[in-house]
C-alpha cells in the first residue's frame, strides 16, 4: 500500500512537471479533436449505444467542449478507463478532459495534480429496500443486514451513518457490484446501498424492479465532475464554462429546439450567452457562437439530464439535487457576463 | 419329455442366442450402469443432478427463451434474451469499428479463414506458399486493411477496435510471435555463450515472474509517465508487445522441455555427419523437440487466447469487454448472464478447436515414439 501511494506521488508529481508546459487548449485545437476520458460503461453517465456510439450525461460535457471549440460535437474521441488508471491518463496527457463520475474531493483536488471544473451531478448514497418491508426512513433500519461493496467509501459511510444513529447493522460484503446485487435480490439482506444513481441503475436488474423503494435519505456527499490538469487554466476555462453554459441555458430557458428563434431574445442575458452582444467567446479564446454551438448540438442541461438518466429513461432518476437553483436544486451557473 | 427337450448329437447342437437381459440396452444398462450397489447410486443420483441442473439450463437457453424482438420489452424474462445478444452482435464481434468500413474487418478474417483451411486441410496443394504468405505478406496485408492509413483506405484508429476482432488480433499476434521468440530464447538459455545464456535466463524469469495483469497495467499506466510528454504509443500496441513478450517467456519454457527430452545421441550423431550448428537444430532436433511438445505449446496458446480478456483492464474491450460495456447500456440493464454465455460460447469454440486441431497433428507426427 506504500508503495503503491510512493508510486502514485512520483505519477502525480511527473503529472504537474508535464503539465506546467501544456497549453492543451492549443493542443486540442491543433489536433482537431477532443480527447475525452470516460468510463467503462457506465448506465446514463457514458456507455456505448448498440450503434457503438457513446452516450451519457459525462459523455455530453465532452461532445459540449467539442461544440464549443469545433462547432462539431461529434469531434471527440473517447478512452475508457479504469477507476485505477484515470488519473495517470490524465496526467500523462492521454486524454485533455477526464469526465469519468469521479468525485471531488480534497486530496484528489490537490494531490494528483489535477482540477475539478465544475460538478455535472450531484450524486450521493442511498439505501433501497424491499417496499414490503414497510420501512419509510433509513433511520428505521436498526438491525437490518446490508448488501455493500468491500473496500469502498460506500462501507465506510455507512458505517459513519450507522454509527452516528446509533443504530447496528449487519454488513453483508461482496467484490463486485453484479454480486451485490444477486445477493440483495436472493433476499440474503434487506438493504442494499450505493450511489443513489447507481441505486437506479441496479434496480433495472432485480426481478421485480417495482417490489422495492429507495428511502429519501442520502448519507453522502458525492459530486461528480470533470477534471483536467492542474495549472492548465485556460483549458479548465473552457471545460468549466461549456458547463455552465448548458446549465445557464436552461435557466434562461433555451434549448437546442428554440436556440434559433432565442437568438433574436429581447432578453440581453441570452443576447450574451448566444454571442449576439458582447464577446464572451473571446475571453475563453472561442469563436463567439461557442454557447450556441453547445446547446444547438448537445443541448442545455436539462435536456442533457432527460436524455440519460431522467424520468423517461431506463433509469428513472429524478432532478433532485440537480434541479436549477431556482426550483431548490443545486445546478446554479455563474453570471455568463 | 420328449416335447420339451430334443436330443442332439454331441455337438451338433445350434447356437442358442445370449439371455435377452445380457444384451442390447437392457444387457448394456446393466453391464454400465447398474452393475453393483454402487453403480445403482451413481446412476440415480446422476439422474437426479441432470434433472436438477441440466434440465432448467435448457429450459432457460432454448425452451423459454425469447429469441424475436429489438427491444428488452420483448423479453418475458422467464428464460433468456437472446435479443439482447442479437441487437449487439455487431458490437460484439467488431466494437466500435466503423459501420462503413465493416467489410475491412470481414475480407481480413476471411483471407486468414481461407490460408487456415488451405493450411490444414489435408491434400490442398501449395502448402509451403500458402504457409509463407500467411507468414509474411499476410501480416502487413492485416495491418493496413485493418488500420488503414494506406491505399486510400480511411485509418480506423484502435480505440474503435474491439469485440472478438481485438481479442483474435491479440491471440494471434501473441500467438505468431510467441513460437519464434520463444524458440530462440529456449536456445539461449541452452547456449554455451555465458552472456547470451544470462540474457536469455534474466528474460524469460522476468516476465515469467510477474502476473500478465501487471505486464498490462505496467504497460498501460506507468509506461506514459516515463515518455516525454506528447508521445503515445497505441494502447492496443502496447498490450500486443506486453502479450507476446508474456507468452514468449512460457513458450520458452514449453520448448526447452522439448530440447531435453531429445537424446544426447541425436546431437552428437549430427554433428558427426559434420552438420553446422543451425543445420543440427533446424533440421535434426527442433523438428523432434517440437513435436514433442505440441501439448504443451497448445496448452500455451489456449491460455494465452483467455488471457487476452485481461487487457479489460486497460481500456480495451475484448468480446468479454464488449459484452460488459453492452450490459452497462440503461436500456439494457440485467441481461449480463445472457452476455456472459454468449462470450464463454465464443471462448470454448476457439478453444477447443485449437485443442482438437493439436491431437490431429499429434496423430499426424506420430513416429512410434508414444508409450
Amino acid at each position: 500500500m506504500k508503495l503503491a501511494k510512493a508510486l502514485f506521488a512520483a505519477a502525480a508529481a511527473v503529472g504537474l512537471s508535464t503539465a506546467a508546459s501544456a497549453g492543451t487548449l492549443d493542443d486540442v485545437r491543433g489536433k482537431g479533436f477532443v480527447q475525452c476520458g470516460v468510463s467503462q460503461g457506465l448506465p446514463g453517465f457514458s456507455n456505448p449505444d448498440t450503434a457503438g456510439n457513446w452516450t451519457g450525461l459525462d459523455v455530453d460535457v465532452c461532445r459540449g467542449v467539442a461544440a464549443a471549440l469545433f462547432g462539431d460535437a461529434s469531434k471527440v474521441k473517447y478512452t475508457p478507463l479504469s477507476a485505477k488508471e484515470r488519473f495517470t491518463a490524465l496526467q500523462s496527457g492521454e486524454v485533455d478532459v477526464l469526465s469519468r463520475n469521479t468525485t471531488w474531493t480534497l486530496v484528489r483536488d490537490t494531490s494528483l495534480g489535477l482540477d475539478f471544473v465544475g460538478v455535472n451531478y450531484y450524486d450521493g448514497q442511498g439505501f433501497m429496500v424491499r417496499s414490503d418491508l414497510g420501512v419509510k426512513s433509513a433511520k428505521e433500519l436498526g438491525g437490518a443486514t446490508v448488501c455493500v461493496n468491500i473496500g469502498t467509501t460506500t462501507e465506510l459511510n455507512m458505517a459513519d451513518y450507522f454509527r452516528a444513529n446509533g443504530m447496528d447493522y449487519k454488513p453483508v460484503v461482496f467484490e463486485k457490484a453484479d454480486e451485490v446485487v444477486a445477493a440483495y435480490d436472493a433476499g440474503r439482506c434487506d438493504v442494499y446501498t450505493t450511489d443513489a444513481s447507481g441505486l437506479a441503475a441496479q434496480r433495472i436488474k432485480l426481478k421485480d424492479p417495482n417490489a422495492h423503494v429507495i428511502l429519501p435519505e442520502i448519507i453522502s456527499k458525492e459530486p461528480l465532475g470533470p477534471v483536467v490538469r492542474h495549472g492548465d487554466n485556460k483549458w479548465g476555462d473552457v471545460v468549466r464554462w461549456t458547463l455552465y453554459a448548458m446549465v445557464e441555458a436552461e435557466e434562461l430557458g433555451v434549448n437546442s429546439g428554440n436556440v434559433d428563434d432565442m437568438k433574436s431574445s429581447a432578453n440581453p442575458n441570452v443576447k450574451r450567452l448566444l454571442g449576439i452582444e458582447g464577446e464572451m467567446g473571446k475571453n475563453l479564446d472561442l469563436p463567439n457562437e461557442w454557447a450556441y454551438n453547445v446547446i444547438k448540438q448537445v443541448g442545455n442541461y436539462g435536456e442533457s439530464f432527460d436524455r440519460n438518466v431522467g424520468p423517461n429513461t431506463a433509469l428513472k432518476l429524478e432532478r433532485g439535487l440537480n434541479a436549477l437553483w431556482k426550483d431548490g436544486g443545486l445546478q446554479y451557473s455563474m453570471p455568463v457576463r | 419329455m420328449a416335447d420339451t427337450t430334443q436330443d442332439y448329437t454331441p455337438g451338433s447342437h445350434p447356437d442358442l442366442p445370449p439371455p435377452s437381459s445380457e444384451v442390447g440396452v437392457i444387457g448394456w444398462l446393466r453391464h454400465n450402469l447398474f452393475a453393483t450397489p454402487l453403480d445403482w447410486a451413481l446412476t440415480i443420483l446422476a439422474v437426479y443432478l441432470i434433472y436438477v441442473l441440466v434440465v432448467p439450463a435448457l429450459d432457460w437457453m432454448l425452451f423459454s427463451a425469447d429469441w424475436a424482438g429489438e427491444t428488452r420489452d420483448d423479453c418475458s424474462r422467464e428464460g433468456a434474451c437472446w435479443v439482447f445478444a442479437r441487437v449487439w452482435s455487431k458490437v460484439f464481434i467488431y466494437g466500435r469499428y466503423p459501420v462503413e468500413e465493416l467489410w475491412r474487418v470481414n475480407l481480413t478474417f476471411i483471407i486468414q479463414f481461407v490460408g487456415l483451411a488451405a493450411l490444414m486441410i489435408p491434400g490442398v496443394p501449395y502448402k509451403k506458399w500458402t504457409g509463407i504468405f500467411l507468414l509474411i505478406p499476410y501480416p502487413i496485408i492485416a495491418f493496413f486493411l485493418l488500420y488503414g492509413g494506406a491505399f486510400g483506405l480511411e485509418p480506423v484508429e484502435t480505440s474503435l477496435w474491439g469485440g472478438l476482432m481485438v481479442t483474435l488480433v491479440i491471440a494471434e499476434v501473441g500467438i505468431v510471435a510467441s513460437l519464434p521468440i520463444g524458440i530462440v530464447l529456449a536456445l539461449g538459455r541452452r547456449s554455451k555463450m555465458p552472456i547470451i545464456r544470462a540474457i536469455c535466463v534474466a528474460f524469460i524469469e522476468l516476465w515469467r515472474g510477474v502476473p500478465l495483469i501487471t505486464v498490462l497495467f505496467m504497460a498501460s499506466v506507468m509506461f506514459p509517465l516515463f515518455m516525454p510528454e506528447g508521445v503515445n504509443f497505441d494502447k492496443l500496441l502496447r498490450a500486443l508487445i506486453g502479450v507476446a513478450m508474456f507468452s514468449a517467456a512460457y513458450m520458452a519454457e514449453v520448448v526447452r522441455g522439448g530440447l531435453q527430452a531429445i537424446p544426447k545421441g541425436q546431437y552428437e550423431a549430427a554433428q558427426a555427419l559434420g552438420l553446422s550448428y543451425p543445420k543440427v537444430m533446424t533440421f535434426i532436433v527442433l523438428p523432434q523437440a517440437l513435436k514433442l511438445v505440441i501439448p504443451g505449446i497448445v496448452n500455451t496458446f489456449i491460455g494465452l487466447f483467455k488471457d487476452t480478456t485481461l487487457v479489460l483492464i486497460i481500456g480495451l474491450f475484448d468480446l468479454l469487454g464488449v459484452v460488459q460495456l453492452a450490459a452497462t447500456n440503461p436500456d439494457w440493464l440485467g441481461f449480463a448472464v445472457e452476455g456472459y454465455v454468449v462470450a464463454a460460447v465464443g471462448f470454448w469454440i476457439f478453444c477447443f478447436a485449437m485443442s482438437r486441431y493439436s491431437m490431429y497433428m499429434e496423430r499426424k507426427l506420430e513416429t512410434g515414439h508414444k508409450r
